[in-house]
């Protein structure tokens, strides 16, 4: 057992990032062969389809054919983003991939540019991680200075400019439409959809957004082929993968693995539970993933397919791991402020429904939960579901309907009893101040 | 010119910081800028008041409702006073689970203020924060909006709190 890397692979935590420790790895080699000889666009995004690279923001869109709705002969500018916004719970793979090895998301992206005629990019990077959007401008400058990204790519006609735009703490920026609003200079608020970027993106141009670690994971592709990447991780499941692993394990940190490795595998890389206390349930795919119980999350392989099957999502990768010290109304608790707070307020279902979600579990939670309100939960996400211009409204509803779901006797004993099931000291030696041995 | 509008004049320098911002976005896009013309006011006055925002979106050449809109969306402007130095601490449920919490709690016992407080010696404010993207690391909290620290323990508060102390 052991990690299968390809975007960590040989970074060497912080010595490794700049641009010669890259190129000693063999880094901007598939873009001087994608620009040097001349390869064809559409060979290029044949290639990512055949990789079944999917998007590794959260969807799990199959990037080769988002590449393909870009309209080629569009005269003008096109505008490639990069969403380094990650500011999902849990997740926290693309700080370390800018962190550790920035070059590979420049070169994914100049090849992007190169495939779909863009002329322009942004890196749109989370607002708290200033010190990693610095070391990002730090990167583009030693591209440009090599001619890696510019006008006229290693003496060639192919020209791209690209930049780094830094967030300033709004978890919507996250959401592709509500990213270019924010680049524009503008209130980060989702728009509606259609007209879809490609036709309507940045600045009303064709725009492609694709996450970090999508980006980052294009020049592997071009070098070993669409085929050789996909054989690394199972049928429809393309490739390696970062996982953050967070919660109660002994070694909380990103995991990069073949897809279709066992939970178990990857919870043991992670150190094995922490205190060798028992698992009680996982959040597999970021805090808008529903809630898997301990005993089919043991089950599953960290791919999308195994996982959906499982009733949740891979989401962002973010493992979120909680054993039996958790209350899980009170983890529930948390996570529903999140999304009240980050709601946009555009649409009243999820501006006025967080609103009611939050306000109910915290209520149960302490003690004044009411015996119809589970009911009344199920009602609200059933109103919040599908009835929002964005997917924060969805985001914001499954963590609730699968806490409800799976953990259904916790919430009525919070209501019965007004306490926890699980006794407060017990949850304080759980989650108290706890530093990985890996640090 | 009034004094208040004096005093929400930029330095040169800062203005030089945002003309390098300006030339990122396409001629006449240059409201893209206005979110690093605000961090980098901001960075300079300590807080965003409603002249500092007027005189960005001025040099900007935008309404200055609209950068006042942009400032108050974004969790990271501060649109009153803060403490010489604000600390955020992520409470999020992934840092929960490792002592996010409790680490919200000491500084609160040692600063003696709540979140959104600042100290009486106007030193500290204490913010409560949601997920920086670094959970891998819990406790994390961030120092005036861009510094981050890492894995912080009681010991390693105490070191940071007497590290700031001297600034
Ligand atoms: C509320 C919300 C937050 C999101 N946050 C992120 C994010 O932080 N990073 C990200 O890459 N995608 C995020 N997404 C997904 C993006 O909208 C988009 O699907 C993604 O960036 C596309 O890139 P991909 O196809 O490479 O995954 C978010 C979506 C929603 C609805
Ligand atoms: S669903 Fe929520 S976050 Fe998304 S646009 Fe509507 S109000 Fe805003
Ligand atoms: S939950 Fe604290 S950084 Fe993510």
């Amino acid at each position: 057992m052991s990690a299968r890397e390809l975007i960590l692979a040989g970074t060497d935590g912080d010595r490794g990032w700049r641009l010669d420790n890259y190129l000693a790895r063999g880094g901007y080699s598939a873009l001087k062969k994608v620009v040097g000889e001349r390869i064809p666009p559409e060979n290029i995004i044949a290639e990512l389809k055949a990789s079944v690279l999917r998007g590794r923001g959260g969807a799990g869109f199959p990037t080769g054919l988002k590449w393909s709705f870009m309209p080629r002969s569009f005269p003008g500018d096109k505008y490639l983003a990069c969403n380094s916004d990650e500011g999902e719970p849990g997740t926290f793979k693309d700080r370390d991939i800018l962190r550790y090895n920035p070059h590979t998301v420049i070169e994914g992206m100049a090849i992007a540019a190169y495939a779909m005629g863009a002329t322009r990019g942004y890196n749109y990077i989370h607002g708290e991680i200033f010190e990693i959007y610095e070391r990002f401008e730090e990167a583009l400058a030693e591209a440009r200075a090599a001619g890696l990204i510019g006008s006229n790519i290693l003496g060639s006609d192919f020209s791209f400019e690209l930049f780094a735009h830094h967030g300033y703490g709004a978890y919507i920026c996250g959401e592709e439409t509500a990213l270019l609003e924010s680049i524009e200079g503008k209130k980060g608020q989702p728009r509606f959809k259609p007209p879809f970027p490609a036709s309507y993106g940045l600045y009303g141009k064709p725009t492609t957004i694709n996450n970090t670690e999508t980006f980052a994971s294009v020049p592997f592709i071009i070098n070993m082929g669409g085929e050789g990447f996909l054989e690394l991780g199972k049928p429809n499941n393309g490739g390696t993968k970062l996982f953050s692993v967070s919660g109660h394990v002994n070694r909380p940190g990103n995991y990069e693995i073949e897809m279709g490795t066992p939970f178990a595998e990857l919870l043991e890389m992670a150190g094995g539970m922490r205190g060798g206390r028992k698992l009680k349930g996982v959040i597999p795919g970021g805090s808008s993933a529903p809630v898997v119980p301990a005993d089919i999350m043991m089950d599953c392989t960290m791919d999308y397919d195994s996982i959906s099957k499982a009733g949740s999502m891979l989401g962002s990768g973010a493992v979120i791991v909680m054993d039996e010290t958790t209350c899980m109304v009170k983890a529930l608790e948390r996570l529903s402020y999140f999304y009240f707070e980050e709601s946009c307020g555009q649409c009243t279902p999820c501006r006025e429904g967080t609103g009611w979600l939050y306000r109910v579990v915290h209520r149960i939670e302490h003690g004044l939960g009411r015996p119809d309100d589970l009911d009344l939960l199920n009602s609200v996400t059933g109103n919040i579901m599908g009835r929002t211009i964005c997917a924060l409204g969805d985001a914001a509803s499954m963590p609730v309907q699968s806490f409800v779901k799976h953990f259904g006797d916790e919430f009525l004993y919070h209501i019965e009893n007004k306490k926890c099931l699980v006794p407060p000291e017990v949850q304080y030696e759980g989650s108290q101040i706890y530093v990985s041995p890996k640090c | 010119m009034d004094t208040t509008k004096e005093q929400a004049m930029l330095s040169q320098e800062a203005l030089q910081q945002i003309d390098r911002e300006v030339a990122k976005y396409p001629a006449g896009r240059q409201q893209s800028a206005v979110m690093a013309a605000l961090r980098i006011a901001q960075v300079e006055k300590g807080w965003l008041s409603r002249e500092t925002i007027a005189y960005v979106a001025e040099y900007l050449d935008m309404p200055a409702v609209a950068a006042y809109e942009v400032a108050s969306f974004y969790n990271m402007y501060d649109l009153e006073p803060v403490g010489r130095h604000k600390i955020t601490v992520c409470t999020n449920l992934p840092c929960a689970l490792s002592g996010g919490v409790h680490a919200a709690d000491y500084l609160k016992e040692k600063l003696g203020i709540g979140f959104n407080e600042t100290t009486a010696d106007g030193k500290y404010t204490l913010k409560e924060g949601e997920c920086m993207g670094a959970c891998g690391d819990a406790p994390v909290l961030l120092v005036n909006n861009h510094h981050m620290c890492s894995w912080m323990t009681k010991e390693k508060i105490d070191q940071m709190l007497a590290d700031l102390e001297s600034k």
